[in-house]
């Protein structure tokens, strides 16, 4: 096996570990801030990509405007906004009800939502996946790494959920904003007496960390199928990072999920057929080792 | 009086459902259809609501009623799992007075009812499956596996691929038993040919992302990448070999089992070229197109092989009744057995370890130029009669064909 090999392996298991971190970071934001397991996580990364799907190929004919197509880019900006809203609107309406009570109620009750989401779209798009057209030209074709041609696409894929891994933990760790947020956390009713407004913020968040879902779905899209069935298949995977890296630590979910796939990626030529379980059995580990996860708190 | 009356109604209605299972006629005045499929999963594409509607199709157009008595279609998901399929296959059958299970995608599944059912005197149609093991290892005396198997499939593909030149082989197998058996019984064909095997690479069933598999192929050097998988399986693999341009690069692509709405998911612009076998297809003739239409009314997508074959199933079962003038299931079987089968989906008959055997055809998916609409994607290249097409009663391993 030639170091060429690993280093493109790996490469690709970076493309796969940016997914993972975009979304166990929008897992860990709404799980920080809310206490809610959000089961509804891979729904949402599937409507993401749905919607780009649809505003690129049915909408202008749905508005009687057959040559709109919405395009990459807008999508890459309307898309995490459309369900970020719809986010808020499932806060607002379903999940403040039942915040006061036990955990597994908010992850019934999302998981609900999931199977809703994907049954709903099910009877309306193929569950064998449906092509995304729209790629950029400009993102077309390949790029020469030195050991391996790697796609642009993927390349800006990576490029670009870095820059917003990164910059959502630069707001939540090293800004004002930020620093409310996890006040927010820690002391709810003392926050809201110094006249910040603790629900708006509640919904806001889950909010983002949900549009950070149809974020990863639209940057998705292109590489794999669009199916109402794609956030069933990856949200497994997702809380097995969450698990590892600890509930609700930002840079833990980041750091682990882009460890992560560089782990698969190689297993998946050092040893194919355990490629999907390796995470698994990884957690097996760390939660005999470290139950809280490797980045988080004990207690 | 009223206590002795009601007691002596329901041991005669003990004796109607337990009883005499040969008497001539319907039992329970009924016929149920019980269509088991993926409905929500990864194939329900293929099967699924399509399946439901095809049943019910075969059912309507028989009159809705064999020998007087009332036909029914029933229909239950099986999430691929085995274990929630027998469950409802042993209500079905136990409770519900249901006298034929119908579809029975995903191999796994197939093979876990097929056993049940038999264990109670109830046929199976299976038309979604592809493993030989239903006819083979695990033949029963009512199953019977109607549409293709992993032995026809890689028949017409790769035998054309081999003599096209495509020498060396490596292949993406899905890693489990339909992936398996269709590796070896293509690796089988290739060698036959003349061809070799250079490698290949088990991917776990459900992967999204081939590009370190296809990775691997490249590197091998191997004429054709053989893609022993199926569903969201192949049409993942074959669009990142085309984002990776392995085919650009000189490789050829081998899809071991394509439906068309694999084809019609990948759309023909990455499509095109690919080679696979296929039991039916609705562009074929007048009488394939008139059905396909109807067919397309009523579910908003063209018919797969699977839903088309379910159809035919249904109605040659139904006929089975009509011409033993019983539903019970040896009578039935024996009747299967004996009929020709010529109809819009298939001519051929059902051999006694339970195979239709019927020809099958090599098809290329169009290029975009050719496809003269939304569902106008394969060509049909080459009939692979049926004597070719499947395994022999000799060469298979059923004891019932002993």
């Amino acid at each position: 096996m030639s170091w060429d090999l690993v280093l493109a392996q790996a490469m690709l298991g970076l493309n796969q570990g940016v997914f993972y971190a975009l979304l166990s970071l929008g897992l860990a934001v709404i799980f920080g801030l809310l206490n809610i397991i959000n089961f509804a996580h891979g729904a949402l990364y599937m409507l993401g990509a749905l919607v780009a799907l649809i505003g690129y190929n049915q909408l202008g004919n749905w508005i009687g405007v057959p040559d709109l197509h919405i395009n990459f880019w807008w999508a890459l900006i309307l898309s995490p906004l459309l369900v970020g809203l719809f986010g808020m609107l499932i806060q607002r309406f379903t999940l403040r009800r039942i915040a006061k009570f036990d955990h597994l109620y908010g992850l019934l009750l999302t998981f609900g939502v999931a199977l809703v989401l994907e049954g709903f779209f099910s009877n309306f798009y193929n569950t064998s996946g449906t092509p995304y057209g729209a790629k950029p030209d400009m993102l077309k074709g390949v790029v020469n790494l030195g050991f391996m041609y790697f796609p642009t696409y993927r390349l800006f894929s990576i490029i670009a959920s870095l820059a917003v891994c990164f910059g959502t933990w630069f707001v939540i760790e090293r800004t004002k904003l930020g620093a409310y947020l996890r006040a927010g956390t820690e002391n709810p009713d003392l926050v809201q007496a110094f006249g910040v407004n603790v629900p708006l913020m509640i919904t806001l968040t889950y909010g983002f960390g949900v549009a950070l879902a149809a974020f990863a779905g639209v940057l998705a899209a292109p590489i794999y199928s669009v199916s109402p069935l794609m956030g069933a298949d990856v949200i497994v995977v997702v809380f097995a990072v969450v698990v590892i890296g600890g509930m609700g630590s930002i840079m833990g979910s980041i750091v682990t999920g882009l460890t992560l796939g560089i782990v698969e990626g190689i297993t998946k030529v050092v040893y194919p057929p355990a490629a999907n379980t390796v995470i698994f059995f990884l957690m097996v580990i760390v939660l005999l080792v470290r139950p809280a996860g490797l980045f988080g708190k004990e207690g | 009086m009223k206590k002795i009356l009601l007691s002596l109604a329901s041991a005669a209605a003990l004796v109607a459902v337990t009883g005499n299972a040969s008497a001539a006629g319907i039992s329970d005045d009924v016929v149920k259809i019980g269509v088991l499929t993926d409905m929500s999963g990864v194939y329900s594409d293929i099967g699924g609501e399509g399946a439901v509607i095809a049943a019910k199709m075969a059912v309507e157009d028989y009159g809705g009623k064999v020998l007087g008595k009332k036909v029914e279609v029933v229909s239950a998901d099986h999430q691929n799992k085995p274990d929630i399929a027998s469950a409802k296959a042993r209500e079905w059958i136990d409770n519900e007075g249901v006298d034929v299970i119908t579809e029975l995608l995903n191999s796994g599944v197939g093979i876990a009812v097929q056993k049940l059912a038999s264990e109670k005197k109830t046929i199976t149609l299976n038309t979604g499956a592809g493993s030989t093991a239903l006819t083979n290892k695990d033949c029963t005396k009512y199953g019977i596996h109607y549409v293709y198997d992993t032995y026809s499939l890689p028949v017409g593909t790769a035998t054309a691929m081999v003599k096209g030149g495509g020498k060396s082989w490596f292949f993406i197998t899905a890693d489990y038993s339909f992936g398996h058996s269709l590796e070896q019984n293509t690796s089988k064909v290739v060698k036959e040919e003349g061809g070799k095997v250079v490698g290949g690479v088990q991917a776990p069933l459900g992967t999204t992302d081939f590009s370190s598999y296809l990775l691997q192929a490249k590197s091998s050097g191997a004429d054709v990448i053989g893609l022993a998988n199926a569903g969201g399986d192949f049409t993942n693999a074959v669009k990142q070999a085309n984002e990776f341009g392995i085919v650009q690069g000189g490789q050829k692509l081998a899809g071991m089992l394509v439906f068309l709405t694999d084809v019609k998911s990948l759309g023909l612009d990455v499509a095109q070229g690919l080679n696979f076998t296929v039991a039916w297809y609705w562009d074929q003739n007048d009488q394939t197109r008139a059905f396909a239409k109807r067919f397309m009314k009523r579910h908003g997508a063209m018919p797969t092989m699977v839903q088309a074959g379910l159809y035919s199933a249904v109605t040659n079962y139904l006929k089975a009744i009509e011409a033993a003038g019983t539903d019970d299931s040896d009578a039935v079987r024996a009747q299967l057995g004996k009929m020709q089968i010529d109809d819009m989906f298939a001519k051929g008959h059902i051999r006694k370890d339970g195979l239709f055997v019927h020809d099958m055809f090599l098809a290329r998916a169009k290029k975009p130029s050719e496809s003269k609409g939304e569902w106008d994607l394969m060509s049909i290249e080459r009939r692979i009669p049926g004597d070719q097409a499947f395994m022999s009663l000799d060469e298979g391993s059923c004891s019932m064909a002993k």
